[in-house]
C-alpha cells in the first residue's frame, strides 16, 4: 500500500516546527506502524536526508518509551495498545496519515516527535514509593493481602508510563498516571504508613511540573493502552480529602 | 599486546552453605561516616542497575546513574513476562535451596560455577521479602498469601508472579526505590545518557566517557568505582526479542579496556516467538513459553504440504516432540524445542510465509476445556497474536519459531562479581556468572535482582575500603586521552557518508550470525561466519550513511556506534563457538550429539569457563581457561526422552 504522511519535524526545542509531507510507499499491511516509519527513514537516510526522529524500545508495548498522535489520536486507532503495537492493516491505501509528538507544556519537545517526559519520574519521586530500605524487609508471607486487593493493586501498577493520558486530556493534565501509582500502593496494606502523605506530595509536584488540572473528561482513560480506568482518579480524590482533612485535624 | 592476566576468581571454599555468610563476614566494611566520600557509577537502570543504584544509595554512598532511555523504567527488564523463582518452599512441594541451586546447575548443563549458584539459590528467597515490602503486587491465593507456579519444566511450584508482567512489575518497585533515592540525593540520575567509554587510571576503572544523548556533548564522569548492568547482547543477531537501543557497546568497550569476555558463544534461543513476517521485521515478540503446557507443536508429515492447517488430517500431522520426547512431549526445555523445530524446518516442512515457522495447535484443549478456560489462562498472549499475526488462535494454530532471547555469556566477573580490570563490577546479564549454558525459566529476574540488591552491595564495599576514597577529576591525561577517542571514533563515523544504511548492514550481520552463530553450529559455517565478519565490518567503515550531525540528538549517530561494536563482537562470539568442539546447553555442535540427536558435553575438554583476552586486534583474542569443579552436583548427561 501507498500512503501520504504529515509529519511533524522540530529540528530542537527552539525550533518552531511544522508539518513536512512525505509518501510512504510498497507498505505491507503486516507491519508494525513504527517499522513503515523505520522504512520512510531508510530510504531519508539514503537521499541524505534526516530521518524523523521518535522513539521506541521494546516494540511490545511495554517498556512505554513509543508515542505519538496519529490522526488526532494518541497511540492511534488502536484501542489498548501502544503504537509499537498498531499495525498498517489499520489503514487502507491511499490513506494521509497526520503523526504528531505529545503536547502538552511538561513535555517540551526536543527533536521531531520526541519529547521529554522526564516531569513523569519527578512526580514518582515526589512519593511514589514504599519507603523500604534494601534488606529491611520482613517475611513475604507475614502480611496477607486479600487476592481482590492485589488484582486491584496490579491493574493500576500496569501503567507504563507512556504519557499518552497527559497528550490525549485537553488540560494536559498527568492526573491519570499519578493516581494509578496512588492507587496500586495506598490499597496494599504495604503502602498505608505513607498513604496521606504520598497523595499530597505527588498532587503538590504534579501542579507545580506545570501538569493541568483534571475535569474528568475521561480522554485519558480512552486512550490508555493498559487500559487504566478513571476510578484511579476518584480514588486519588478520595484520598487527597482525606490528607487535606487529617492535616487540618492535626493543626486543631 | 596488553599485560597477561591472572583469573583469581576468589571463590570460597568451606561447606556451600555457609560460604557466601563466611565471605560477608570477611569482606572490608566502609565506615558508615565516610560512604558518602565514595562515588560510584552505575550505568543501566534495569532490574540489576536500578536495584543496585538504590541500594548502594541507601547505604549512603554517593551514586550516579546512567540509561540510554528516557526514564530507568524503560529498561527491558520490563518486558520479562513469565515469572521470578525463589526456594520458599511455600508449596511445601520438596523445594529447597538445595533444589533450586541443583536444578539451576544441572539446567545450565553443568557450565556454571557451584558456588555462585548456590547464593543466588540463597538470596533467591530474600528477594521476595523485599520485593514484596515495596508493594510489588504479585499474585495471591485467595487465603491473601502468595501463590506460585510450575514454570520452564521445574517439578516444583517456585514460580511467583504478577500475570504475564512480572519484570514490568518487579522494574518498577526497583524503579521506585532508586527515585527515592533520587529524591533523596543520594543518587543523580542521568537519563538519555550512553556510556561510549571506559577510563582507566594505573589499570583501574576510574570513570567512564558518555555521549548526551539530547545535545550531543561528550564529558568523562569519574568515580572511585565503576558498574556496568547493561544487560545482554542478543542484538548482533539483528532480530531477537531484545529491545531495539539494547546494545553491547559498554561491555565492549570495557573488553578493549582489559576486562576478560566469557562464554560469548552462549547465547539461549526461546522456542515460542511469532515467526518473522518479512523483511521490514524490526524486532522479533516472544510469548510465554507457559503456552506449551495446552498447544501441540506438530507440522505436516509430508514434504511441501501446503494445505491449511485444518485441512490437514491427524494422520498427515508430525507432533515431532511428543514423537521424539514421549516423557517431556512438548514441555522439553528451550534448547531442545527450539532445535528440533529448526530441523523440521531445515528439512522442508516448515508451515507459514517463508518455510520457517511450527504449529503450536490449542485444538484439543479447547475440546478438552473449552474455550473459556483457554481464554483465561492465555487470552492476552492470543490477543496479541491476533493483532500481530491477523490470524484467530482461538480457530488456526498458532505459528511459532525460535528467536534469540538471552545471552548467558558476558564479562568475565569474579565471586565478588569484579572484572578483571580492578574496580569495575559487572552486574545482571551484562556478566558470565550464574547460567551456565542455559538459563532456566524465572531465573534472568532473580539473579539481576541478587547482584543488584544484595550481592554487589555486600562485595563493593570490600573494594572501596581497601582502596580508600580517592576523588579525581575528568583533568587526567587518561581520561582526556579517552574522551578524545570517542570524539574521533563519533566524527569517523559521521564522515564517511557512503551508500549504505547501517540498519541494512546491521540485518546482513544479523543474518550471517543467524545462519552460522545460531541454533546449531558447525565447524564449516563458523569459518564462513570468520570469513564473511571482517569483510562486513570492512564495508561498514567504508560505506555507512549517517546523516545528521555531532550535536543534539542523532539517532542514527546512536545506531551505528552500537552496531560497529556488535560488527566486533559477532566474530569473538564465532571464534568461541569455533573453539568450544563440545555441545553444552544452547551451544550446539553438531559434530558433538548423542546417537540421539541430543547435545554431547565433552567434560574431559571443556569443563571451563572460556575467558577470552582483546589482544588488540579483534579477529585474535587470546583465552584463558578457568576450570570448573563439581563437588556437590556431579555432572551428567541430560535426557528428556
Amino acid at each position: 500500500m501507498n500512503l501520504t504522511l504529515k509529519v511533524w519535524r522540530q529540528k530542537d526545542a527552539n525550533d518552531p516546527g511544522r508539518m513536512v509531507t512525505y509518501e510512504a510507499r510498497d507498505i505491507s499491511p503486516d507491519m508494525s506502524f513504527l517499522e513503515m516509519l523505520d522504512v520512510v527513514n531508510e530510504e531519508l537516510t539514503l537521499k541524505g536526508e534526516d530521518p524523523i526522529a521518535f522513539d521506541s524500545d521494546c516494540r511490545e508495548g511495554i517498556c512505554g518509551m513509543c508515542g505519538c498522535v496519529i490522526n488526532g489520536q494518541a497511540h492511534g486507532p488502536n484501542h489498548g495498545a501502544t503504537v509499537c503495537q498498531l499495525h498498517m492493516r489499520k489503514f487502507k491505501d491511499g490513506d494521509t496519515i497526520a503523526i504528531e509528538p505529545w503536547r502538552a507544556r511538561a513535555f517540551p519537545v526536543i527533536k521531531d516527535l520526541v519529547v521529554n517526559r522526564s516531569a513523569l519520574d519527578q512526580i514518582v519521586q515526589a512519593g511514589g514509593y514504599i519507603s523500604v530500605s534494601t534488606g529491611s524487609a520482613p517475611e513475604a508471607n507475614s502480611t496477607p493481602v486479600p487476592k481482590e486487593v492485589a488484582d486491584t493493586a496490579l491493574d493500576a501498577a500496569a501503567c507504563i508510563g507512556c504519557g499518552a493520558c497527559v497528550a490525549a486530556c485537553p488540560n494536559a493534565s498527568a492526573m491519570l498516571f499519578m493516581s494509578a501509582k496512588v492507587m496500586h500502593l495506598g490499597v496494599l496494606p504495604q503502602g498505608q504508613p505513607e498513604r496521606y502523605d504520598r497523595v499530597s506530595e505527588m498532587v503538590q509536584a504534579h501542579d507545580a511540573l506545570g501538569f493541568g488540572s483534571c475535569t474528568n473528561i475521561g480522554e485519558c482513560s480512552a486512550v490508555c493502552p493498559a487500559e487504566i480506568p478513571m476510578d484511579v482518579i476518584a480514588f486519588m480524590n478520595r484520598d487527597l480529602v482525606k490528607s487535606r482533612a487529617g492535616k487540618q485535624m492535626k493543626r486543631a | 599486546m596488553p599485560a597477561d592476566v591472572m583469573l583469581d576468581s576468589k571463590l570460597p571454599t568451606g561447606p556451600i552453605e555457609t560460604r557466601w555468610d563466611e565471605r560477608r563476614f570477611s569482606l572490608k566494611l566502609v565506615n558508615p561516616t565516610n560512604k558518602r566520600k565514595y562515588k560510584v557509577i552505575i550505568v543501566g537502570s534495569g532490574l540489576a542497575g536500578g536495584a543496585a543504584a538504590a541500594s548502594l544509595g541507601e547505604l549512603g554512598y554517593n551514586v550516579e546513574c546512567f540509561a540510554y532511555q528516557d526514564s530507568p523504567r524503560r529498561a527491558h527488564s520490563i518486558a520479562a513476562q513469565g515469572g521470578i523463582n525463589a526456594a520458599k518452599n511455600y508449596r511445601n512441594d520438596g523445594d529447597s535451596i538445595f533444589r533450586l541451586f541443583y536444578d539451576t546447575v544441572k539446567g545450565g548443563d553443568f557450565r556454571a560455577r557451584e558456588s555462585n549458584v548456590y547464593r543466588l539459590a540463597q538470596v533467591s528467597v530474600e528477594i521476595i521479602d523485599q520485593c514484596v515490602a515495596q508493594g510489588v503486587p504479585f499474585a495471591r491465593e485467595y487465603g491473601g498469601l502468595l501463590d506460585t507456579r510450575s514454570f520452564g519444566g521445574a517439578q516444583v511450584s517456585r514460580t511467583f508472579y504478577a500475570r504475564g508482567q512480572t519484570g514490568q512489575q518487579l522494574l518498577l518497585g526497583a524503579y521506585q526505590a532508586l527515585e527515592r533515592q533520587i529524591r533523596a540525593g543520594t543518587v543523580k540520575m542521568f537519563s538519555r545518557t550512553e556510556m561510549l567509554d571506559l577510563v582507566l587510571v594505573d589499570g583501574r576503572a576510574r570513570g567512564i566517557v558518555v555521549r548526551d544523548l539530547i545535545t550531543g556533548e561528550i564529558r568523562t564522569h569519574m568515580a572511585d568505582a565503576v558498574v556496568l548492568g547493561t544487560g545482554g547482547y542478543g542484538n548482533v543477531f539483528y532480530l531477537s526479542t531484545n529491545a531495539m537501543g539494547s546494545n553491547a557497546t559498554a561491555i565492549w568497550r570495557a573488553h578493549k579496556r582489559g576486562a576478560l569476555f566469557a562464554n560469548p558463544c552462549f547465547t539461549q534461543i526461546h522456542p515460542t516467538c511469532i515467526p518473522v513476517s518479512g523483511s521490514h521485521q524490526s524486532k522479533l515478540t516472544l510469548m510465554s513459553e507457559s503456552l506449551r503446557n495446552d498447544g501441540r507443536v506438530w507440522v505436516p508429515k509430508k514434504i511441501g504440504d501446503n494445505r491449511p492447517p485444518d485441512q490437514i488430517p491427524e494422520d498427515d500431522r508430525d507432533y515431532f516432540l511428543e514423537r521424539k520426547y514421549p516423557s517431556f512431549g512438548n514441555l522439553v526445555p528451550r534448547d531442545v524445542a527450539s532445535r528440533n523445530a529448526k530441523e523440521v524446518c531445515d528439512q522442508g516442512r516448515g508451515v507459514g510465509p517463508g518455510g520457517r515457522g511450527v504449529y503450536l495447535d490449542f485444538a484439543d484443549s479447547i475440546a478438552r476445556l473449552g474455550e473459556d478456560v483457554i481464554r483465561q489462562r492465555y487470552g492476552n498472549l492470543f490477543d496479541m497474536y491476533e493483532n500481530i499475526t491477523d490470524d484467530n488462535p482461538y480457530k488456526m494454530p498458532m505459528r511459532i519459531y525460535p528467536a534469540v532471547h538471552y545471552t548467558m555469556g558476558g564479562l568475565w566477573v569474579d565471586y565478588n562479581l569484579m572484572s578483571t580490570i580492578p574496580g569495575m563490577f559487572v552486574i545482571g546479564e551484562a556478566n558470565f556468572s550464574d547460567h551456565g549454558a542455559n538459563r532456566l525459566g524465572a531465573s534472568a529476574l532473580m539473579q539481576g535482582l541478587a547482584d543488584g540488591y544484595f550481592v554487589l552491595p555486600s562485595t563493593i564495599g570490600d573494594f572501596l575500603a581497601n582502596a580508600g576514597p580517592d576523588p579525581m577529576t575528568p583533568d587526567v591525561p587518561e581520561a582526556r586521552a579517552t574522551e578524545a577517542e570517542v570524539r574521533d571514533n563519533v566524527k569517523k563515523l559521521l564522515s564517511i557518508r557512503g551508500d549504505r544504511t547501517v540498519d541494512s548492514l546491521h540485518r546482513e550481520l544479523g543474518q550471517t550470525m543467524w545462519d552460522y552463530c545460531g541454533m546449531a553450529r558447525n565447524d564449516a559455517g563458523l569459518r564462513k561466519a570468520l570469513d564473511r565478519i571482517p569483510e562486513l565490518r570492512q564495508e561498514f567503515w567504508s560505506s555507512i550513511n549517517v546523516p545528521g550531525e555531532e550535536g543534539g540528538l542523532n539517532q542514527s549517530l546512536e545506531r551505528a556506534g552500537r552496531v560497529a561494536d556488535f560488527m566486533e563482537l559477532a566474530e569473538l562470539m564465532c571464534i568461541d563457538a569455533l573453539h568450544r568442539t563440545e555441545s553444552c546447553g544452547g551451544h550446539f555442535r553438531e559434530e558433538s550429539q548423542t546417537p540421539e540427536g541430543e547435545a554431547q558435553r565433552d567434560d574431559e575438554n571443556f569443563s571451563y569457563v572460556a575467558a577470552w583476552q582483546y589482544s588488540g586486534n579483534c579477529s585474535e583474542p587470546v583465552l584463558h581457561k578457568e576450570p570448573l569443579t563439581f563437588e556437590y552436583v556431579h555432572p551428567t548427561q541430560r535426557s528428556y526422552k
